[in-house]
């Protein structure tokens, strides 16, 4: 059984909206522009007639004042008297705060202006990394002289987080990195009978370049995040103004000993890398290539030089304060939202690995250029 | 299993033997009382007492240590998931702090339930969001994003949310906290109006007393040291002539 819930009645200059039966979710109610179509024609005055009307909830109301809205905008006056008493309760309510009219911004910018929005962010995202960066080298200026706020505690548990926690991944990672390095070589060198210097191709790869890089980038994506999504949150609950207002620099207190940690333990993770992709590259050595132990060993360490090392640990150094900055910045900068902080992460883990790898090339140039 | 209880045929939901624990702690125990069709029904007692734990077993969040919650009069934690989730769907939930989803608009807010389960049309669903932001005050404010708006109009949007889907029982969560005392009064009076025009039924965590006495037609006041209910009934009553002292003392603000 379907009832017509809207009939619209014109007597001469009268519009009589009449509501019938259930208005209530589940029931298929009619739209009101029908409404406004029906006023188009010379009514001079709206009534409403609820006799048949039995159950509603606020679909009801919402045609109504739909309805009413369209009677307003075309100066018809409509009674309401008709109306349920919770009906016109209800809409009275809903007309008890004036709309807030709010600018018109819609209207696409035109492409100079794009172009100059982006350029001025562009500048703004330096000079804001900037900014970072010296409060960053003020607060380890402080720390030196022994006058920063420095969590000793926090530094520690930070430093186990990011250094022997991530063994186990940088072990398997490292290990497959010699292993497919060595079987990329040895296609190579086993066509001139030369697979022995296999074991001199991955030694020179990881520790020059490859330990660093896959380190670092795996600590993009494991501890970049986690500081970026870290701090982020603690931005959104406004733990940071807390610690502003305390006159605890958070940078001392939260930047820092990431930093710092991160700083120290790169280092010693690319070492742990360069030794596991070695062993990697052992494997396919001694296995595939027939290689004995002894020599394998031996070409893997004559061509190592400490200078060498050095760079290799030094590339380390430098990847870990790239992800510790692009992590922290990121999650000093958020906005107040979940959003923002998922925004936060992603653009730590980008930053980290963009940047690992432009500053990968230039060192290597500068060690060119010093014969390292 | 033991089959649902018969609640009275006026229970719009009913909290039966409820205990309430997190692992080994007990929060509450013994909890049992019955909420009446159309009834503004005020969950009050001091801090970290569990008030709004039970708020979250009574919406289904939280699934009790034993005691059951029945709403109107079927078995919530004995239900099949699907059955839950239709119960569940009949209630709106104003959460603390609105617990607006900070990637949508307050329109897209308000109107992604009604996406979800009802086949209105875009210009209908447009109306309505309209009309359940302008009841909470927030007319105009359709394009706002979350972050964009005060703590207390994120409070009423999340309350125009809860009321998508014109809800059987709207759950409050402190919805006083963070409001002026303007917008605080107008949230009573709209709960007043809502339950007069729609018989919508209430369920309000809060230790507001001005709203306790204004909108609350029964209370329940849990003991923290007690870990149960130590009252039940009209919170004038209560206050007036309650035999637990801390009842009286509470609700008359610790004054004798």
């Amino acid at each position: 059984m379907s009832v017509e819930h809207v009939a619209l009645d014109r007597d001469g200059g009268i519009l009589r909206i009449v509501l019938r039966g259930s208005w209530r979710r589940g029931t298929d109610t009619p739209s009101p522009a029908g409404v406004d179509a029906a006023l188009a024609s010379g009514v001079a005055r709206v009534t409403f007639d609820t006799r048949e009307l039995a159950d509603w909830d606020t679909r009801l109301v919402s045609y109504v004042r739909t309805a009413l809205r369209a009677c307003e905008a075309r100066n018809i006056p409509a009674d309401r008297s008709a109306l349920p008493a919770g009906v016109q309760q209800l809409l009275a309510l809903a007309a008890a705060v004036p709309e807030k009219k709010t600018a018109v911004e819609a209207r696409p910018a035109p492409l100079l202006a794009r172009v100059g929005d982006r350029a001025l962010a562009a500048v703004a995202s330096v000079r804001s990394f900037s900014a970072f960066l010296g409060e960053v080298l003020i607060a380890l200026g402080r720390l030196l002289t022994g006058r920063a706020r420095f969590p000793t505690r926090d530094f520690l548990l930070i430093t186990q987080d990011c250094g022997a926690r991530a063994l186990p991944i940088v072990a398997l990672v490292s290990l497959l990195v010699g292993l497919i390095l060595a079987f990329m070589g040895a296609i190579q060198l086993r066509t001139f009978g030369a697979q022995i210097f296999v074991a001199d191709l991955v030694a020179i790869g990881m520790t020059h370049d490859m330990g660093a890089i896959m380190v670092g980038i795996i600590m993009a994506g494991r501890t970049g995040a986690a500081f970026a999504a870290q701090l982020g949150t603690m931005t959104v609950n406004e733990e940071i103004d807390a610690l502003r207002t305390m006159a605890i620099s958070p940078i001392e207190y939260l930047v820092l000993p990431r930093m710092l940690a991160l700083v120290l333990m790169m280092p010693l993770l690319s070492l742990y890398g360069i030794v596991l992709g070695i062993v990697g590259g052992m494997l396919v050595g001694i296995g595939p290539l027939g290689l004995g132990v002894r020599q394998y060993l031996d070409h893997s360490i004559s061509p190592l030089s400490f200078p060498m090392l050095a760079g290799g640990l030094f590339k380390g150094c430098v990847y870990g304060a790239i992800v510790a900055c692009a992590g922290c910045m990121q999650g000093m900068r958020c906005g107040r939202s979940a959003e923002a902080v998922g925004g936060a992460t992603t653009s730590a883990v980008v930053l980290s690995i963009v940047f690992i790898i432009l500053a990968c090339g230039m060192l290597t140039v500068v060690y060119d250029v010093l014969g390292i | 299993m033991a089959t649902a209880p018969v609640a009275s045929a006026s229970a719009q939901i009913a909290v039966r033997d409820l205990t309430m624990a997190y692992g080994s702690f007990v929060v509450q125990r013994n909890l049992g009382f019955e909420i009446r069709q159309g009834e503004v029904f005020v969950i009050m007692g001091d801090s970290g007492c569990g008030k709004s734990t039970l708020l979250r077993h009574m919406i289904g969040l939280q699934p009790p240590a034993s005691g059951d919650v029945l709403s109107s009069g079927r078995s919530l934690w004995h239900a099949e998931p699907d059955e839950r989730e239709a119960m569940m769907r009949r209630f709106g939930v104003l959460y603390q702090s609105g617990a607006l989803w900070s990637s949508l608009t307050l329109a897209e807010n308000v109107s992604l339930p009604m996406q979800q389960f009802t086949d209105l049309s875009p210009a209908e669903m447009r109306d309505l969001v309209a009309l359940k932001l302008a009841l909470v005050g927030l007319a105009g404010f359709e394009d706002f994003y979350p972050s964009e708006i005060s703590g207390g109009m994120c409070k009423r949007a999340g309350l125009a949310r809860a009321m998508a889907l014109d809800p059987e029982v709207l759950f409050f969560d402190e919805p006083s906290a963070g409001l002026d005392p303007l917008s605080s009064r107008r949230l009573d009076d709209l709960i007043l109006e809502l339950r007069q025009s729609l018989g919508t039924t209430f369920v309000v965590v809060t230790h507001e007393l001005a709203s306790i006495f204004t909108i609350g037609d029964r209370a329940v006041f849990l003991d923290a040291e007690a870990r149960t209910q130590v009252a039940l009934g009209d919170p004038r009553q209560l206050r007036d002539s309650s035999d637990n002292p801390k009842v009286r003392a509470f609700l008359q603000r610790g004054k004798p």
